[in-house]
């Protein structure tokens, strides 16, 4: 897995001006995206994900944001400092990007069939015919049923699930070399969100795609990733393998993100388990560890300065104090242990 | 045996014209109890929310009928269809779309007073809605600020105080945590839980993820192009699914944990495997418990075996 990175973020900083200061949205993050992988992205609402990919699109609207500091390397060059003519050959092209949410991405008044053409035709040189081919099997691939009726609707006329399927089959259109995907299937129901990662990773594995993949649903994280990526505040707390994260996590805010999901067996007179407290405002960052008022296990230094990122094995790191080697050793909660054990077979 | 807050029979919602018709809802029959919750699933466009939508009347319906608190829809006085929507509240998929961003969350919860002509002294009409924001985990210090200036599940937490501001017997939940984080879902369900608890609403929720479905529901039932294809008790229905396509759903939910995906195997689901005839009489068939399954005799005999 571990090839040359095809992207590479190091101390990026983002800044928004808002009338009640400023907001320090995204907080010295660095991480390599390799060729071929999944990197999957969770956290907090509000915590970042959708900025710092938004940055690597350079999308964001300046002002209010402002690229504060790092750089973004793809391949050689520095993504911050391209021009926003040459970001327009990059976008949708090299990299692509699936949003959050499908409406903001579709023209209401544009028919369904003339949005993904058009894309096409914006990005390569095809003839309208081929695009029309085209825009019909990728219908195809992403499950709409009878492509050819659809094609001549609007937005409106198709359900929730069906709209996001189209803005996945436009950001399919170029065949890029990064696919950034923000929660492309929270809208879908599981037998078409199963269909879409399968497509996604056929396609991924025909062409070494590289795939950021941004989402909440912890079941698809395990599915679909090779790395996973944690965000709390601005900043990443851990970053491994998706087997260090779901059995040897090592972060607090990572084990209250693990203890909130229900699984298919969850005991329904149990209330779910939350993370108290809310996050912090990122205008005035916390001192110390962002996520130490809501720890329960916080000790003195983790309200008094912030935590390097420690290792705890290769390509396993977590930013808590409490591996340091002085602190005292606490326990990684008993639901996670019990499921790591019910798959490992022994205790870590 | 109490009678049900909702009967829906044969109900039918048809779009288009002639030869572009879509059947959304076609001939859903199903029930919903006081203080229960029935989930609803299946996959996308198969005629979930339109169902929701009918039922409050958003849309006129094609045919059947719909009875909430034991009176038919249809031959309502005007008075008393007023009464029916404030009873039965939606809390739309979108929560963005379906808060007017240029009202304060008081402007946004009063709103529902005033069309309904409730609490109509300032002081106890203040006093009503800083109830409402802290009966979903808010606080009155959030009541005059703008939708934008709240977080997803906050936002959400919004659109379900503006459904229990008319104090509702059933409210129909619309995919209500699908765009929030795992652990604000975790607080809206524990929310909309307790607050059922109190008060003995009824829900008819609306969702894709059916961990947090069994969770929730007393009963599921599945639907699949604009029809129910298995309805029953949440936990037979996991534990004991007889339609194909309930199986495939079933087999596509995916687990949190990395070593069981690798695993998983998916079954698909075609709907000429069943290689119905003609003169089959395909209808909803008991399996006990109240258990129900779209079938034909044929299948109901090879599965009952
Ligand atoms: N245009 C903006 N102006 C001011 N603040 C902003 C703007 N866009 C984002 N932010 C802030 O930046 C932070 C990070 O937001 P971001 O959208 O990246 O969160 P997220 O992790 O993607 O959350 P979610 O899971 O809810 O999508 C938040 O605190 C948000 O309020
Ligand atoms: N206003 C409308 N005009 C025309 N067709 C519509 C309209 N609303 C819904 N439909 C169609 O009715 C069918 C059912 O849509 P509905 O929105 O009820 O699906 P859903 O089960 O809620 O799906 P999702 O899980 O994607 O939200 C779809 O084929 C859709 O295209
Ligand atoms: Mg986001
Ligand atoms: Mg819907």
């Amino acid at each position: 897995m571990m090839n040359e990175p095809i992207l590479q973020m190091k101390n990026l900083e983002v800044d928004f001006k808002t009338y009640a200061g400023t907001v320090k949205a995204v907080r010295n993050v660095s991480f390599d995206v390799y060729k071929g992988e999944t990197l999957a992205i969770v956290g907090e609402s509000g915590s970042g994900k959708s900025v710092t990919n938004q940055a690597i699109m350079k999308l964001l609207p300046q002002p209010p944001a402002i690229y504060a500091g790092g750089e973004i390397l793809f391949g050689e060059t520095n993504l911050l400092e391209k021009s926003e003519k040459q970001m327009e050959k990059i976008r949708g092209n090299e990299i692509s990007m699936i949003f959050q949410d499908p409406m903001t991405s579709l023209n209401p008044t544009m028919k369904i069939g003339k949005q993904i053409t058009e894309v096409m035709r914006k990005h390569t040189k095809i003839s309208l015919g081929d695009a029309k081919k085209r825009a019909l099997e990728l219908m195809q691939l992403v499950g709409i049923p009878s492509p050819e009726n659809r094609l001549n609707q609007y937005p409106h006329e198709f359900s929730g699930g069906m709209r996001q399927r189209v803005v996945i089959a436009i950001a399919l259109a170029a065949d890029p070399k990064l696919l950034i995907a923000d929660e492309p299937t929270t809208a879908l129901d599981v037998t078409i969100q199963a269909q879409i990662l399968e497509v996604m990773k056929d396609i991924q594995k025909h062409s070494q795609t590289s795939i950021i993949f941004i989402t909440h649903d912890l079941g698809v994280v395990a599915n679909v990733a090779d790395r996973v990526a944690v965000m709390y505040a601005g900043e990443i707390v851990e970053i491994g393998t998706v087997d260090d994260i779901f059995y040897n996590p090592q972060h607090p805010y990572t084990w209250g993100l693990l203890g909130s999901m229900p699984d298919m067996n969850a005991d329904k007179k149990e209330e779910l388990r939350t993370i108290p407290g809310s996050p912090p405002n990122l205008v005035h960052p916390p001192a110390g560890d962002a996520f130490a008022a809501r720890n329960p296990h916080a000790m003195k230094i983790d309200f008094e300065k912030s935590p390097p990122m420690f290792e705890v094995a290769e390509n396993h790191y977590a930013k808590t104090w409490r591996l340091h080697p002085d602190a005292p050793r606490t326990q990684i909660p008993e639901v996670i242990r019990n499921r790591y054990i019910q798959y490992n077979g022994g205790d870590q | 045996m109490a009678e049900p807050i909702l009967t829906v029979n044969n109900l039918k919602k048809h779009f288009g014209s002639k030869n572009n018709l879509v059947k959304a809802v076609d001939d859903v029959s199903f029930h919903v109890m006081p203080g229960e919750t029935l989930g609803l699933v299946g996959e996308s466009g198969c005629g979930k929310s339109t169902t929701g939508r009918t039922i409050i009347n958003l849309y006129d319906k094609t045919g059947g009928e719909i009875l909430f608190d034991g009176k038919n829809n249809d031959s309502l006085s005007k008075k008393e269809q007023k009464q029916f929507h404030q009873k039965l509240q939606m809390i739309f998929q979108d929560p963005y779309a379906s808060l007017n961003p240029r009202m304060t969350v008081f402007e946004i919860l009063e709103e529902g007073y005033d069309i309904h002509k409730l609490y109509k002294k300032k002081k106890e009409r203040r006093q009503k809605i800083y109830e409402l924001l802290e009966s979903v985990g808010l606080n009155r210090e959030h009541a005059n600020r703008y939708p934008h200036e709240f977080s997803g599940g906050q936002r959400q937490r919004i659109g379900i105080a503006r459904a229990l501001s008319f104090d509702p017997k059933l409210i129909i939940a619309d995919e209500p945590i699908s765009a929030l984080d795992v652990s604000i879902q975790a607080q809206v369900v524990n929310m909309m839980k307790n607050i059922q608890r109190e008060r003995g609403l009824a829900y008819l929720f609306i969702a894709h993820d059916l961990s947090m479905v069994k969770y929730i529901s007393d009963r599921i039932a599945v639907m699949y192009k604009g029809k129910i294809m298995e309805i029953g008790d949440a936990s037979d229905l996991y534990d004991r699914p007889f339609h194909p396509y309930t199986k495939s759903l079933l087999s596509a939910v995916p687990q949190p944990d990395p070593h069981s995906e690798k695993e998983r195997r998916r079954v698909g689901y075609d709907e000429s495997m069943h290689g119905y005839n003609e003169d089959e009489e395909l209808k909803l068939r008991d399996f006990g418990n109240s258990h129900l399954v779209y079938c034909s005799q044929k299948e109901y005999e090879s599965w009952t075996v």
